[in-house]
């Protein structure tokens, strides 16, 4: 990799007066993907010396510092007890434990790669970003902009809650990327539901769920309908993962299996 | 530029350049063990452990090892000779070239979670690919090794 | 038995585990030149020029190699033995580039960074010519991919470069036709296996460096090293007495490392240089530029008569071996003659077709070599006509397959290139391995299936045979010498790869011996410094290398006995040795084996014991196996849990019962991983997308969940202390075991691999309609 230089930022500021200078001056996050994602740079920017790497658990929320590592996250208590566990589940089957102990929930998030495990979760969690310059966003909002070069993420924050979630990750072996990875969770009935990997970037199928929301029981009719709900309004395509018909079968499949289940 | 590491418990200072990743540098200064399978962090071939976490150091800038602590196989021979005896007594040794890495992260599994399930265990060592012993052989020398641990602490 | 057939430890594992420097790459000379290769972005391409200038005129390249550094010499990189069935249609660098990853030229500089920033300011320009990416559509296509009239074959392997076909081979016995005509049950299908990448863990690498006697030494990992002296000499007309190959600890090789791949250009730069020079493939290139498995296609028609018992096979063959002719034609043939006896009772058999040239990555050695296309595609068949007779197919097989003592004609008449050797079936333990697995299994509770709600639970079958090494070709030698204070050492050519060979060997000579296995020091695998070995393939080690060390064994015991009479002063035959203690029958003279070792290095008569003996197998035992596999299938995904995979091997006695099912456990998951997970992409232009590890799937330690694997009793009384081979058979019975599994629970019947849930579901679809 070509890099002329590379920089512990003392603080956010001098961090975002780097990459304000020169395009080619990049943030890092635990740099677990710039060996394949990034061939040259000016100068590596890195936020490890900055103090964010921690989990606070607040009255109605729990902060995450950006630089806190997947695996210190997936072994957290306190994430483990929001909406089923779905984060602690979704990250313990993101590669091998060696790069979840280099990759960080911001470098996660800023990389925005369409076949992320995270993002699903992330989408039906009542999730806020908080960047240096744009401030507090939702996920949601986050995920419909264009990819965010020129700013910090400083931390995340998650919402505690009594929902119950549902993860589910396909993949060819253990350790591929998904063919189709979804979150649901469910607060009083009300369902929030994300599919990502479709292979395009997750996204909130709000029409099932506002079909879902507006029903005042659910039985097999009905939430095979949602299912078909959410294929047709979810974009999906085909790639060297998985064809767009059988990205049809599975995502009815799991779909179906997991409102099963928080609903049970 | 230069950055200071403990390396298997001895500071060292190391000469990298910026965009250097640590397997190279390890491999440079007769890190023998540490050994390129990949290329990009997906068969555990080059795993050291960074301050007793295991990581990529193919995919590990090097730079981030600046007064961090690195151990290599070198740094746990011990361990390594107990895993290698568990290893010999159920045939799981063949090729050998994984197995240095295998050793650190079996190391740091035993470290965190001495009392592992099976399912655990897999998991924590998914990233770490074998293509000679079918990983059951593996598997059982891994448990006795944990197993060991268990008795004597 | 002492020492085989006993749990012993390998010799090496604590040593390995511990990071010792063992592998190649651990051994380059600090100050190596560094090779990088340029490499084609067409599929086929004529190079009109290269603009090197700008690489050369960089501050710390050496030098850039190009076709016209070489002379034009042809040779083949399949590292078999002389004269090769391979044809020689390969050269060093050539101004055509056949594939996508073909090496250009090459790069030499003093660091990696360097030479890449070298190939980026190469310009090449290429004559970008029509490739041939369909094998189906290879034979007289327009295009000729070997045109070079420097390309030949080395005796008669069918080789018609003008129409792509790199070999072809026609057998048949009987009337196919007519007994098929006959038969009260036929069926007929067709099959399609894809080109498996090997993934050792270890990406091939060479370095080497001259000596202080001017010779070159060539550090590989290599599978065979005697092989890679020879054909470096040829190809770069360096005098064979003036290389040494030494193989370090190989990183797992499976057949990938049979070949020559970086060996060439290393070995040039360091005798044109004088400097040391290093070239280490990246994974990429391990995928893209090395070899694969020959994808193949199989056309198949079986016959039954009303009975059940099977009376006709028919095998038509293509076979697709890439850009260059490596294991073209025994990997083809193999396909047939370790496959088709296992059904030793037919009228009529026939096994035919041709192994054709594409502008794809080529194909080559990969354990199983051919069997397991074959397996599959005969396997699956007879599941099918068993299908159709609505008949077990444990019954089936009982009724149909090899028994011990039987023979088929197909050994006569089929080798490896060339024509076979017949023989006897002395050890075929096949009823006893069927009969184990069927229980281990479960197969009357499970079989064909069992409604589990969301999923069905069910299991398939299948059974294979292998050779232990090519009878009449292989050759082993081993070379025994005792040391004072009575310990030995044993150099053996055979090459250690991770198979475990070194300790097998080592066992097989402390057992002859007399002694423990840290009596034996073994050393393999060095052309200056241990005796000739074919190297590592064909299944051949512990049988033929065993022999070898047997028989070495049992000379040097001799002569020690020799020696013994004679410091005792009694005839041989008073002499007796426990392996610790020589005695004097019905008297107390007596020797301890140190004393004896000490005296004779030091005292009287001196002189060094050493013997050296080589084997050539007058035959090629086959072990056989029955494979048996449980999955559980999601009703409404098709996805699949492998649940177990029972094997029960017989291959002969196991020297290493640990290793022997080390062999057998991981070649089920390869094998396994060829029947479900690796699925070979390629882009329309021809290029390999699935080239690295994150896009190309081997199975991981989540993927399996339990591996039965049992060995009969089993004594050949040709191999070493009973034993037969075991590296490869375990690889064959995965693909069509699965596929028979899937018919078994859901009725439809997959033909290509690799299996995967999407085509399960397609296939489902289609039979709908």
């Amino acid at each position: 990799m070509e890099v002329n230089k590379f920089v512990e930022a003392k603080s956010i500021s001098e961090a975002y007066d780097l990459i304000k200078a020169d395009r080619l001056n990049k943030v890092i996050g635990g740099g677990a993907w710039l060996k394949i994602s990034m061939k040259k740079a000016k100068t590596l920017i890195s936020l490890d010396n900055l103090g964010l790497d921690y989990i606070k658990e607040e009255l109605d929320y729990i902060e995450v510092g950006a630089q806190t590592s997947l695996r210190k996250l997936e072994t957290n208590k306190s994430i483990k007890s929001l909406s089923s566990g779905i984060l602690s589940k979704a990250i313990n089957h993101i590669m091998g434990i060696t790069i979840r102990n280099i990759a960080t929930i911001g470098g996660s998030i800023m990389g925005k790669f369409a076949f992320s495990d995270l993002y699903p979760v992330l989408l039906v969690m009542n999730v806020k970003l908080t960047f240096f310059k744009l401030g507090e966003i939702s996920f949601e909002e986050y995920i419909d902009i264009p990819r965010v070069n020129d700013d910090i993420l400083v931390n995340i924050k998650f919402k505690k809650n009594d929902s119950l979630g549902y993860f589910k990750k396909v993949s060819k072996t253990a350790l591929d990327f998904a063919m189709i990875n979804m979150a649901i969770t469910t607060t009083n009935n009300n369902f929030k539901i994300a599919i990502g990997s479709k292979p395009s970037i997750a996204q909130l199928s709000k029409s099932t769920m506002k079909f879902l929301n507006s029903q005042d029981k659910l039985d097999d009719e009905k939430i095979e309908k949602a299912c078909d709900l959410a294929v047709e309004e979810s974009n999906i395509n085909s790639n060297v993962r998985a064809s767009k018909e059988y990205r049809e079968v599975l995502i009815k499949t799991y779909l179906k299996r997991g409102i099963k289940q928080v609903i049970k | 530029m230069k950055i200071n590491l403990k390396i298997n418990g001895i500071s060292k200072i190391l000469e990298v350049e910026p965009g250097e990743f640590l397997l190279d540098v390890l491999r440079r200064n007769n890190y023998l063990s540490v050994r390129r399978g990949c290329d990009n962090s997906s068969c555990g071939v080059c795993t050291v452990l960074f301050d007793n976490k295991p990581v990529p150091s193919c995919s590990l800038l090097a730079v981030k090892a600046n007064n961090h602590e690195i151990t290599t196989v070198e740094g746990i021979q011990e361990e390594a000779n107990k895993l290698a005896k568990c290893f010999g007594e159920y045939g799981a040794d063949q090729c050998g070239f994984c197995n240095p890495s295998m050793a650190l992260t079996v190391y740091a599994l035993k470290q965190e979670n001495k009392n592992a399930t099976d399912e655990e265990i897999k998991e924590y060592l998914v990233g770490n690919l074998c293509r000679c012993t079918g990983y059951v052989s593996q598997h059982k020398a891994i448990k006795k090794y944990l197993g060991e641990k268990n008795e004597s602490s | 038995m002492k020492v085989v057939n006993k749990k012993v430890g390998s010799v090496d594992g604590v040593g390995i585990m511990k990071g010792r420097k063992a592998f190649t790459d651990d051994y380059a000379d600090k100050d190596s030149l560094i090779i990088k290769v340029k490499r084609s972005p067409h599929a086929f391409a004529r190079i009109k020029n290269i603009d090197d200038s700008k690489a050369k005129a960089l501050d710390g390249i050496e030098m850039v190699l190009t076709y016209k550094d070489f002379k034009r010499i042809s040779f083949t990189r399949a590292g078999q033995g002389y004269p090769e069935p391979s044809p020689h249609d390969k050269f060093v660098l050539d101004k055509y580039v056949r594939y996508i990853g073909d090496e250009v030229c090459a790069v030499v500089g003093s660091t990696e960074e360097i030479c890449l920033k070298a190939l980026s300011l190469i310009e090449v320009d290429y004559e970008v010519l029509e490739p041939v990416l369909d094998f189906e559509k290879a034979i007289d296509n327009k295009t000729i991919i070997h045109d070079e009239p420097e390309a030949k074959e080395m005796f008669d392997i069918g080789f018609k470069p003008k129409k792509n076909i790199a070999a072809s081979y026609h057998m048949h016995i009987g009337d196919v036709e007519k007994t098929l005509s006959e038969c009260e049950y036929t069926i007929k299908e067709t099959f399609y296996t894809q080109a498996q990448s090997h993934v050792m863990l270890e990406p091939h690498a060479v370095n080497t460096h001259i000596d202080y006697q001017e010779r070159l030494v060539i550090y590989s990992s290599t599978q065979t090293p005697f092989h890679i002296r020879r054909i470096i000499a040829q190809a770069l007309e360096i005098p064979m007495s003036k290389i040494r190959v030494i193989k370090p600890r190989v990183g797992g090789g499976f057949g990938g490392k049979q070949a020559i791949h970086g060996e060439m250009l290393a070995a040039y730069v360091t005798y044109k240089t004088g400097k040391p020079a290093k070239l280490v493939y990246t994974r990429k290139e391990v995928f893209e530029s090395s070899y694969s498995r020959h994808p193949m296609k199989f056309e198949m028609a079986l016959g039954a008569d009303k009975f059940g018992k099977l009376k006709v096979i028919d095998c038509k063959v293509l076979s697709d071996t890439g850009a260059y002719g490596e294991h073209a034609l025994t990997v083809f043939m193999v396909a047939g003659s370790k496959v088709l006896p296992l059904y030793n009772k037919v009228d009529s058999v026939r096994f035919s077709g041709d192994v054709v040239y594409t502008n794809h990555t080529p194909a080559g050695a990969f354990r199983g070599y051919g069997a397991i296309q074959g397996n599959f595609a005969l396997e699956s068949a007879v599941d099918i006509l068993c299908h159709k007779m609505d008949m077990d197919p444990i019954k089936f097989r009982n009724l149909n397959m090899m028994k011990e003592g039987e023979t088929s004609p197909i050994f006569a008449i089929m080798g490896e290139g060339t024509e076979g050797t017949p023989m006897n079936m002395d050890t075929c333990k096949l009823q006893e391995c069927v009969e184990d697995g069927k229980a281990l299994i479960d197969w009357d509770n499970k079989y064909p299936y069992k409604d589990m709600g969301d999923k069905i639970k069910t299991v398939g079958m299948a059974i294979a045979m292998q050779g232990s090494g090519i009878p009449l070709i292989d050759m082993g030698s081993a070379t025994i010498k005792l040391n004072d204070d009575g310990f030995y050492n044993l150099m053996v050519g055979a090459t250690e790869i991770g198979q475990g060979s070194d300790t097998v060997l080592s066992q097989i000579a402390a057992e002859e011996l007399n002694t423990t296995i840290d009596k034996v020091i073994i050393y393999s695998s060095d052309t200056d410094l241990t005796p000739f070995d074919v190297g590592a393939y064909a299944s051949s080690t512990t049988f033929v290398s065993g022999n070898a060390v047997y028989k070495a064994a049992k000379a040097l015991k001799t002569e020690m006995l020799n020696e013994a009479a004679r410091i005792f002063k009694v005839d041989i035959k008073q002499v007796e040795f426990d392996g610790e203690i020589f005695k004097v029958k019905n008297s107390d003279k007596k020797m301890t084996l140190r004393d004896f070792s000490n005296e004779i290095t030091y005292s009287e008569e001196q002189k060094q014991l050493q013997v050296t003996s080589s084997y050539v197998g007058p035959k090629s035992p086959p072990p056989f196996m029955a494979g048996f596999i449980e999955i559980d299938i999601d009703k409404e995904t098709a996805e699949i849990d492998i649940i177990d995979y029972v094997s029960v091997v017989d291959c002969g006695t196991t020297i290493n019962p640990m290793l022997a099912k080390g062999q057998v456990d991981g070649a089920i998951v390869q094998g396994l991983g060829m029947a479900m997970f690796e699925d070979v992409k390629l882009a329309k232009n021809g290029k390999l997308i699935s080239s690295d590890m994150l896009n190309y799937k081997i199975p991981t330690r989540l993927d399996i969940n339990k591996l039965t694997t049992k060995f009969v009793d089993s004594y050949e009384k040709s191999g070493p202390f009973g034993a037969k081979s075991v590296g490869e058979i375990g690889i064959d019975t995965p693909p069509a075991a699965l596929a028979n599994a899937i018919e078994n629970a859901l009725g439809v019947r997959m033909t290509s691999l690799p299996i995967t849930p999407e085509k399960i579901l397609q296939k489902l679809k289609e039979n709908e309609k």
